[in-house]
C-alpha cells in the first residue's frame, strides 16, 4: 500500500448540526438562499428561448436521419435566464470576496478584459480566414509574444498550448525534439516531490519515466541529490520556481548549470510567475522552457475550471522547435503566419502541430489588455504587493498557525502551513470548512504533499490590507478553535447551500448523467429538514 | 495604479508587522545578481483603460470581422448565432471569476452546470456518459485515441481520410512521441467517402478507427458498418463532430454503434474568437468509465441528505495519480460548457433539430446557386451545411481574390492540405442560419468576377 | 493454513500452493472509504513485488503489490459491486486475489501476525 486517505473524512448523514432550528418554509426556498432543480427537471415539450425561421428544404436523400430529436427539453428566455441566476448564486467567486487558493492566483479579473476580449474584430474572426484578413489578430499574438519573451527574458515563445498542462506538454516535447535531433535518446525525467502532479502527469503524456527528487528540510529541491541523479539518460528536470512551498529555489542556477553540463534541459513549471513578474527573469536562470498560466499571472478569468492559456517560452536552444502554427514578425514590420505550408522554409525543426487552430486568442487579447494596464512598472508592482501580502499573513498567523519553513525567511506569494498542533481528531479539513462558514473561500489543502496537512494560503496582490485583516481574524480564529478541539468545527460548513457532500456515495455508485429519475430516495426535502 | 489597492501607508504598516526593512528584503531568496533593479527597460509603462481601450480597439479594426462580410467559412469553427442571454449570464461573476468546484459546498452554481452539460452531451451524441469539457476538438480526439489504447491493450489507430487535417496532424505529432502506431490517409475526391478504405485498414492490432462525421468534405460517412467491422476486430470506433449542429438532423453516433465521441462543441454558445478558446466535447460507453480522460461531475447527497453535485473518481486524474494519470489535463474549458450549456438549454432537443434543419435548408440553397456560376460544380451528393465545390482554380487563390472584393468565401482545401496538388481546387463552403439570400447573391456574384 | 503479512500492508494466506491476498485492515482503515478495486487479470503471470492492483479511496488510488511470484488464479468478483467489502471485511471476504505461487520460499520473508503488529504499533 502507498497513498494513505488525506482528508480521511465522511460526513455523518442526518447530522444536522447548527441549522436545525431553521423553520420550514413552503417553497423550500429560505429568503435569499434559492434552491433550483435541474433544468431537465423544468422545461417543458417543445418550449424553445430562440426563434427559428422555417426551414426552407426538405432533407437531402441519403442522410442518416435522426430517428427523434435529442430528449432535452428547453426552455423560453426569461426561464433560462433565471435558471442559471439562481445556480450561479450558489457559487462563492473572486468578485465576492478573497480567494485564497496556493498556486492558483485567484485575482481581481479586469473586466476592461472582457470588453475587450468581446470587440467584434477579435470575437468574430474565424481562424481560418485569408491572412489579409486578421492581421489585427496576428498582430495581438506578436505583441503579447514579445511582452512575454521580454519578461522572462527568453528567446521565442510558443503560444498555441491551451492550458499550463498542455504548455507543459508544449515544453517537454521540444526537449525531447532538441535531444532526437542531437541524435540522442533520454528518456528520464526528474520532478521533485513537491511538484503538481500535472508534472508528473505530462512527462509520462510525452513519453517520459518520471524519477523524483527529495526536498530538504528547508523545502527546497536537494540540489545534492539532483545531481546523483543526472546521467546520459537524462533529458531534463521539472522545477517550479518559486516552489509549491511558496518558497523560491535560491540554488536555481546551479540547478541548470548541473543540468546542462549533463546534456539534460531546464524546465519550470510557471504557475507561481506571479510572486516574480518584473523581478526575475527566469532566462537570467537558465531556463530552458516555462509556461506562463495567462489565467494566473495575467489575470484572464477561470471561469468556473477554465478555459486558461498556456504560452511556453523557450531558450535559444529550445526555440527552433517550437510547435505549429507560429506568428512572426518580418524585418519590415509585417506579421505572418507560418503553418504547414510554409514551415518546411521558415520553421524547420517544429516538432510539428498541437492544436487545432492557432491558441486561446480570447484570452490573449484579455492579457494583453491587462499587461498594457500594469505596464512594465506595475508588473514589477504586483510581483511586490503579491509577496508582500502573502508574508503579511504568514507573520500574522504564524503564532497560532504552524508554518514548518517560516523560520528560514520570507515567502514568497504564498503561504504555507501545517496542522501542527491541533488537537486530535481535527484537521485541516475542518478548518477548510470553517473558513466557508465565516464568509471566504479556503485556501489550498492538502497540497503540496510534503507538509502534513498542508494548507497554503495565496492572497494575491489585489487583496486590500482591509480585506486580509478580515481573512487573518477568521482563520486566526479557527487555528484557535483547531488547537482546542471544537467539535462544531467537524460539521462545518453549515451556512452553505449544501452541507459537506458525500464523495464516497458519488465515486462507488457514479451518476454522471441525468436519467431522468426523481431525486435519490430517502433524500428529504429543506422542509422536511427544518421539521428535525 | 487602478487594480492595486495597497496604499503606501498599508505597505509601510505591513512592513511593519513583517519585520522587513522593505519589499527587496522579502525577496531575498532570489540571488542577487538576478534581481532586476527597476522597471524593465524598454518596455512601456502603465496605461489608463481609456489608452488601452484605444489600442486594442485599434487592432482590432485591421481585422475583417465576420459580421461585415458575407461569410461562409467552417472546416472545423462555425458562426451560428448567439443568444444574447448566453453572453450576459457567463458574464456574471459567480460563473465567471470561480475556480474549478473543489469546494462543493460553495460550487454548487458550477457543479450543477457541468452535470447538466454532461447529460446534454450524451444524449446529443447519444453516448451514456460525458465529461466536463476538454480543451477543444483536435485535443479531445487525440486522449480518444489515447484512451481507446488503454481500453483494447493495443496501440495502432486507423484515421480516416475525413478527418479534419489539423486533427489529425495534432494525432501525429503526438503519436511520434508516445510511438502509437497511426495509419492515415488522405480524402479522396469521391462523392461519398471511401468506408470501405477505411474499413480494409482495420487488422487485429488496431485499437480504434477514428471517423470524422460529417467528414472534412461535408460528406456523411457510413458509422454503422464501420462500426460493425470495428467491432468485428476488436477495436473501437471514435467518431468525431466538428460541428454538433448537425446532430440535431443526422443520427448520433452513439446510436450508430460508435464507442467514444468526441468533438468541438464551439458552434453552440462560444463564438469564433480566431480559434479559442474552444470546447472540447467527450463521451463514450459507461463501462469505459475508469479509463476516461478529463473532469466527471457526479450526483451525490450532502449531510443532511440533500442532492448535491460533487466532482468524482478524481483518482483517474492527474493530481492524485500523478505519472499514472488517464491524462495530464487540469484545467479545462468550463466557461466554454457553460455557453454551451446556455444554448442548449434555450434551444431544446426539439430546437436543435429545427437549427439544423435551418441550417441544411440555407446550405441547399448556396450550393444550389454557386454551382451556376460557370466552371464551378460541387462533389457531395449528400451534405449537411457544409460541402466541397471544385473549381476550375487553385481554390486558395480564389479565397485571397474574394477576400479583396469583401467576401469571406470559404477555406481552400490548399490551405487544409498544403502540398496535395490534386486537392488544390477544392473549396470548402458553409451556410449556416446567420447568412442571407442578399449574402449568397453577392458571393455568387464575386466568385464568378474572380473566376472570369 | 497459514497467514503471512507484507510490510506494504498486505495479507496471504496459503493453503496447498495457493495464496489468496488482501491488504489489511490497518490499511483499509488508513485508506478510509474504498470506492473502487482495480484487479488483475486471472491467468496473468506477476513477479514479487509488482503492482498488480490498485484500491481507490475518494482522494487517493493506492497501489496493492504482489507479495510472492506466480500465477494469478482468481479474482474476487464480488468487489466490482461492492468495493466496500474491503473496508468491513479486509481480512476475510474483501481479498483481492488469489496466486498459484511458484516459489513457496518467498514466504520466509514476511511477517507472521504477531511481526506484523509489532510492525504497526511501530509506525
Amino acid at each position: 500500500m502507498t497513498a494513505t486517505n488525506a482528508a480521511g473524512w465522511r460526513p455523518a448523514m442526518g447530522d444536522t448540526g447548527a441549522g436545525a432550528d431553521k423553520r420550514p418554509t413552503t417553497s423550500g426556498d429560505y429568503g435569499l438562499m434559492l434552491e433550483e432543480p435541474l433544468s431537465f427537471e423544468l422545461g417543458g415539450d417543445g418550449k424553445c428561448g430562440v426563434d427559428l425561421d422555417q426551414p426552407e428544404r426538405t432533407p437531402l436523400a441519403g442522410l442518416p436521419l435522426r430517428k427523434a430529436a435529442p430528449d432535452l427539453p428547453g426552455l423560453t428566455e426569461p426561464e433560462t435566464v433565471r435558471h442559471y441566476t439562481r445556480l450561479s448564486r450558489q457559487n462563492y467567486a473572486i468578485d465576492l470576496g478573497p480567494f485564497p487558493l496556493g498556486s492558483c492566483t485567484m485575482k481581481h479579473n479586469p473586466r476592461l478584459n472582457e470588453k475587450v476580449a468581446r470587440l467584434p474584430g477579435f470575437a468574430d474572426v474565424h481562424p481560418l480566414q485569408p491572412q489579409q484578413s486578421v492581421i489585427g489578430a496576428l498582430e495581438v499574438i506578436s505583441e503579447l509574444a514579445d511582452w512575454l519573451v521580454t519578461l522572462t527574458g527568453m528567446s521565442a515563445v510558443a503560444m498555441s498550448p491551451k492550458a499550463g498542462a498542455h504548455g507543459e506538454l508544449c515544453g517537454l516535447l521540444c526537449i525531447r525534439a532538441a535531444i532526437e535531433a542531437r541524435g540522442e535518446t533520454r528518456d528520464v525525467v526528474l520532478v521533485p516531490e513537491s511538484a503538481h502532479g500535472t508534472n508528473p502527469a505530462t512527462a509520462a503524456f510525452a513519453g517520459f519515466k518520471v524519477e523524483s527528487i527529495p526536498a530538504t528540510a528547508e523545502g527546497r529541491v536537494d540540489l545534492e541529490a539532483l545531481k546523483s541523479k543526472l546521467g546520459p539518460n537524462v533529458a531534463g528536470v521539472m522545477i517550479t520556481n518559486p516552489n509549491t512551498c511558496g518558497l523560491f529555489e535560491p540554488d536555481m542556477k546551479a540547478i541548470a548549470d548541473a543540468v546542462h553540463a549533463a546534456g539534460g534541459y531546464v524546465y519550470c513549471d510557471g504557475a507561481n510567475f506571479n510572486a516574480v513578474v518584473g523581478k526575475v527573469r527566469p532566462g537570467d536562470l537558465g531556463v530552458d522552457a516555462m509556461h506562463i498560466n495567462l489565467h494566473k499571472t495575467f489575470s484572464t478569468p477561470h471561469g468556473g475550471g477554465g478555459p486558461g492559456a498556456g504560452p511556453v517560452v523557450l531558450s535559444e536552444a529550445l526555440a527552433p522547435y517550437a510547435p505549429l502554427p507560429f506568428v512572426t514578425r518580418d524585418a519590415d514590420g509585417q506579421v505572418r503566419l507560418i503553418e504547414e505550408e510554409t514551415a518546411g522554409e521558415d520553421h524547420p525543426s517544429t516538432f510539428g502541430r498541437m492544436v487545432a487552430f492557432h491558441g486561446q486568442m480570447g484570452m490573449f487579447t484579455r492579457a494583453l489588455a491587462y499587461i498594457l494596464s500594469h505596464g512594465a512598472d506595475g508588473l514589477r508592482q504586483v510581483a511586490e504587493d503579491a509577496v508582500l501580502n502573502a508574508n503579511y499573513v504568514l507573520r500574522s498567523v504564524e503564532d497560532v498557525l504552524n508554518a514548518p519553513f517560516a523560520a528560514s525567511g520570507p515567502c514568497m506569494h504564498e503561504a504555507l502551513f501545517s496542522d501542527q498542533g491541533f488537537a486530535d481528531g481535527l484537521s485541516t479539513l475542518d478548518v477548510a470548512k470553517g473558513l466557508i462558514d465565516e464568509g471566504f473561500h479556503p485556501m489550498t489543502v492538502y497540497f503540496p504533499l510534503v507538509v502534513h496537512g498542508a494548507m497554503l494560503v495565496e492572497p494575491t496582490e489585489t487583496e486590500s490590507k482591509a480585506g486580509l485583516d478580515r481573512f487573518i481574524g477568521s482563520l486566526r480564529s479557527l487555528a484557535e478553535r483547531a488547537r482546542n478541539g471544537d467539535e462544531a468545527l467537524h460539521s462545518a460548513p453549515h451556512y452553505a447551500p449544501r452541507r459537506r457532500l458525500d464523495e464516497t456515495l458519488a465515486a462507488r455508485k457514479p451518476v454522471l448523467v441525468w436519467k431522468g429519475a426523481p431525486a435519490p430516495s430517502g433524500s428529504p426535502s429543506l422542509t422536511e429538514i427544518g421539521d428535525r | 495604479m487602478r487594480y492595486l489597492p495597497l496604499t503606501d501607508t498599508d505597505r509601510a504598516d505591513m512592513l511593519g508587522v513583517i519585520g522587513a526593512a522593505s519589499v527587496d528584503d522579502l525577496f531575498v531568496d532570489v540571488p542577487k545578481e538576478a534581481r532586476l533593479s527597476g522597471a524593465i527597460e524598454g518596455l512601456p509603462l502603465h496605461a489608463s483603460e481609456l489608452a488601452v481601450e484605444r489600442h486594442m480597439a485599434r487592432l482590432a479594426a485591421k481585422n475583417l470581422t465576420a459580421g461585415n462580410a458575407p461569410f461562409f467559412l467552417g472546416a472545423g469553427a462555425y458562426r451560428h448565432h448567439i443568444p444574447a442571454s448566453v453572453d450576459h449570464l457567463i458574464q456574471r461573476g459567480e460563473f465567471l471569476t470561480a475556480y474549478t468546484p473543489y469546494q462543493p459546498e460553495i460550487a454548487q452554481g458550477t457543479l450543477q452546470v457541468l452535470f447538466e452539460f454532461q447529460t446534454q452531451v450524451a444524449r446529443l451524441f447519444g453516448t451514456d456518459i460525458a465529461n466536463a469539457s476538454m480543451y477543444d476538438g483536435s485535443t479531445a480526439c487525440w486522449e480518444a485515441i489515447l484512451m481507446a489504447a488503454r481500453v483494447t491493450s493495443r496501440g495502432r489507430a486507423v484515421l480516416s481520410g475525413g478527418l479534419h487535417p489539423h486533427y489529425a496532424q495534432v494525432v501525429k505529432t503526438l503519436a511520434k512521441f508516445t510511438r502509437d502506431k497511426i495509419d492515415a490517409r488522405l480524402p479522396e475526391l469521391t462523392a461519398v467517402p471511401d468506408d470501405a478504405a477505411v474499413i480494409s485498414a482495420i487488422d487485429g492490432e488496431t485499437s480504434c478507427v477514428v471517423v470524422q462525421y460529417p467528414d472534412i468534405l461535408g460528406r456523411i460517412p457510413d458509422l454503422a458498418a464501420i462500426a460493425e467491422a470495428a467491432h468485428a476486430k476488436g477495436a473501437l470506433l471514435i467518431a468525431v463532430v466538428t460541428e454538433p449542429v448537425a446532430l440535431g438532423l443526422i443520427e448520433a453516433p452513439g446510436h450508430l454503434g460508435a464507442d467514444i465521441v468526441v468533438g468541438e462543441g464551439q458552434s453552440l454558445g462560444v463564438g469564433l474568437q480566431f480559434g479559442g478558446p474552444y470546447l472540447g466535447l467527450f463521451g463514450c460507453r459507461e463501462k469505459f468509465v475508469r479509463q476516461m480522460p478529463g473532469r466527471l461531475c457526479g450526483e451525490t447527497v450532502d449531510a443532511e441528505g440533500q442532492r448535491g453535485f460533487v466532482l468524482t473518481l478524481s483518482t483517474r486524474e492527474q493530481h492524485i495519480r500523478r505519472e499514472k494519470a488517464t491524462s495530464n489535463i487540469c484545467t479545462n474549458s468550463g466557461l466554454c460548457a457553460l455557453a454551451f450549456s446556455i444554448h442548449m438549454t434555450l434551444l431544446g432537443g426539439e430546437g436543435l433539430a429545427r437549427l439544423a434543419q435551418v441550417n441544411h435548408g440555407r446550405a441547399q440553397v448556396l450550393v444550389e446557386r454557386l454551382t451556376k456560376v460557370p466552371g464551378v460544380s460541387c462533389l457531395n451528393t449528400s451534405y449537411f451545411n457544409e460541402a466541397t465545390l471544385l473549381l476550375p482554380s487553385d481554390a486558395r487563390e480564389v479565397v485571397r481574390a474574394l477576400a479583396e472584393r469583401g467576401v469571406l468565401g470559404g477555406v481552400s482545401l490548399g490551405r487544409l492540405f498544403p502540398g496535395v496538388d490534386g486537392l488544390a481546387n477544392g473549396l470548402l463552403v458553409t451556410a449556416t442560419e446567420t447568412v442571407t439570400d442578399e449574402d449568397i447573391e453577392t458571393f455568387a456574384t464575386e466568385l464568378a468576377g474572380v473566376l472570369a | 493454513m497459514t497467514r503471512y503479512f507484507s510490510e506494504e500492508h498486505e495479507w496471504i494466506e496459503v493453503e496447498g500452493e495457493t495464496g489468496t491476498v488482501g491488504i489489511t485492515d490497518y490499511a483499509q482503515g488508513q485508506l478510509g472509504d474504498i470506492t473502487f478495486v482495480e484487479l488483475p487479470a486471472e491467468g496473468a503471470a506477476v513477479s514479487k513485488g509488482d503492482s498488480i492492483a490498485v484500491v481507490d479511496s475518494v482522494k487517493a488510488a493506492s497501489d496493492v503489490y504482489t507479495p510472492v511470484t506466480g500465477t494469478v488464479s482468481e479474482i474476487n468478483a464480488a468487489l466490482a459491486d461492492a468495493p466496500e467489502l474491503v473496508n468491513s471485511d479486509a481480512e476475510t471476504s474483501g481479498w483481492l486475489f488469489r496466486i498459484a505461487l511458484s516459489d513457496s520460499s518467498e514466504l520466509n520473508a514476511l511477517m507472521d501476525e504477531g511481526a506484523y503488529k509489532t510492525f504497526v504499533e511501530g509506525l
